[in-house]
């Protein structure tokens, strides 16, 4: 059970043009950035992005954006990007807004094998236009499918070899339950190491989940907000 | 009239001892340096994380330790980190005690609109309609009227909608209000120096006075 890639080129060697990837982290944080460092120097086109954010001009899923690889981003809140603005504004780009817990619930449903998931989120908007609502103990919900998505592509902080997997802090954010969710998930970590040094009490994702695995090297982890206090 | 750190002030006196509370982006985040230090009180970020702390010291920024706002921030002794599924099953399943986030319109029967503008950019919910559509206790803090100088507490919201009947009090420069359970806008509490008239005059919606309105006190 050896998941072990030489890197990020060798993880998505096989995947295509238009095919659907799910892209963990939260703004910035936690962000499979070497990962979609190579997606921006593959020339892969005509990608659908579902990832809660669409990082930030020069960093994140915004590399991709600027290349013109992204066909269509589903996230919960794309603020922050300029050339981003600029390709919705003009019909370049499609994209699905919709609520965060509802974004993190379908992954998570995906992972689950639950094909659909019923939650409040978005009764009396204009998410719920066009599907189903139900009732359940005097309260509406919306029904909500699983994703679907052809890859996932994590990031955490350690992770062995069998692909079992630990996330730092608030880096976890949309990594577990994206890692669930993907018909093939690439993880890339901080630190790689061998079968027996993770605690098997302390694993986050486990290894089922993940296909393919790699060590990162130099992470930029950049702040997207730095707030700090006087002493 | 409030400034804005006045509507922190006044919305801290909502959060109970025990409560875990879940502040919004602007106003609400202020209110975190009210909350009286004699209860306690837990803050949940919904990108994962309980126990929220203050913002770190300089130099101890941590890029892995952000709050839904993506600032830095640290976590306090007892916190606990998931991920988002169960940031927002938490939320869902109504753990969370008390909301306070931001608005553009509040409809007199509980409906809010903060998410979307016709023709601007959108930049997206975010997490503000999973709040909405689980919170039981929703408290709303904002300006009374927008730049235009036109009330946001309006008899329907013309704004896109981010959730319908979930409001239950708004805080504004000029008021305290409840949004009553069969419509209509209560009024609570006069801020200091504001006359029920001024408030009458900045409320679109229908407003309820009934006997003497006190002011408030922070």
């Amino acid at each position: 059970m050896n998941k072990v890639v030489s890197g990020a080129k060798e993880a998505i060697s096989d995947i295509k043009n238009g095919m659907t990837l799910m892209l963990g982290g939260f703004g910035l944080c936690g962000l499979p950035e070497k990962t979609i460092l190579a997606l921006a120097a593959s020339g892969i086109t005509d990608l659908t992005c579902i990832s809660n954010n669409a990082g930030v001009d020069d960093f994140g899923i915004g590399l991709l954006l600027r290349n013109r690889q992204v066909k269509k981003m589903i996230s919960s809140y794309v603020g922050e990007n300029a050339e981003f603005e600029r390709q919705l504004l003009s019909g370049e780009l499609e994209v699905e807004l919709i609520p965060q817990g509802t974004l993190a619930t379908r992954c998570m449903a995906a992972g689950y094998g639950i094909p659909a998931i019923f939650t409040p989120a978005g009764i009396g908007t204009e998410v719920a236009e066009g599907k189903e609502i139900r009732n359940f103990n005097g309260k509406d919900y919306l029904m909500e499918m699983a994703f679907d998505a052809d890859f996932a592509i994590v990031k955490a902080w350690k992770g062995d070899s069998m692909g079992n997997l630990v996330y730092r802090s608030t880096a976890r954010n949309f990594n577990p339950v994206m890692a669930m969710a993907g018909k093939v998930t690439i993880a890339e970590v901080e630190e790689l190491v061998e079968p027996g040094e993770l605690d098997p009490d302390h694993i986050h994702t486990p290894g089922i989940y993940v296909h393919r695995i790699f060590k990162g090297e130099g992470y930029e982890k950049r702040i997207e907000q730095r707030t700090v206090r006087k002493r | 009239m409030l400034d804005k750190e006045g509507i922190a002030k006044r919305i801290a006196k909502e959060v109970k001892d025990g409560y875990y509370v879940n502040l919004g982006i602007g106003i609400p985040t202020l209110v975190a340096n009210y909350i009286p230090e004699n209860i306690d009180v837990v803050l949940q970020s919904e990108n994962g994380l309980l126990g929220m702390g203050p913002f770190p010291f300089e130099g101890e920024e941590d890029p892995d330790t952000i709050n839904a706002g993506k600032q830095t921030i640290t976590k306090l002794p007892g916190s606990a980190v998931f991920d988002s599924a169960l940031s927002f099953g938490m939320i869902r399943a109504k753990k969370v005690n008390l909301t306070i986030l931001g608005a553009m319109e509040v409809s007199e029967n509980g409906d809010i609109a903060n998410w979307k503008i016709p023709g601007k950019m959108v930049k997206g919910m975010g997490g503000a309609m999973d709040l909405v559509a689980s919170a039981e206790n929703i408290i709303v803090a904002m300006q009374h009227v927008n730049k235009a100088g036109e009330s946001k507490l309006l008899p329907n919201c013309t704004l896109p909608l981010t959730g319908v009947n979930c409001v239950k009090k708004i805080v504004t420069e000029l008021a305290v209000l409840d949004v009553l359970p069969d419509g209509g806008f209560k009024l609570l509490e006069r801020a200091p120096g504001v006359t029920v008239e001024d408030i009458e005059k900045a409320t679109a919606g229908k407003l309820i006075v009934e006997g003497e309105v006190p002011e408030m006190v922070i």
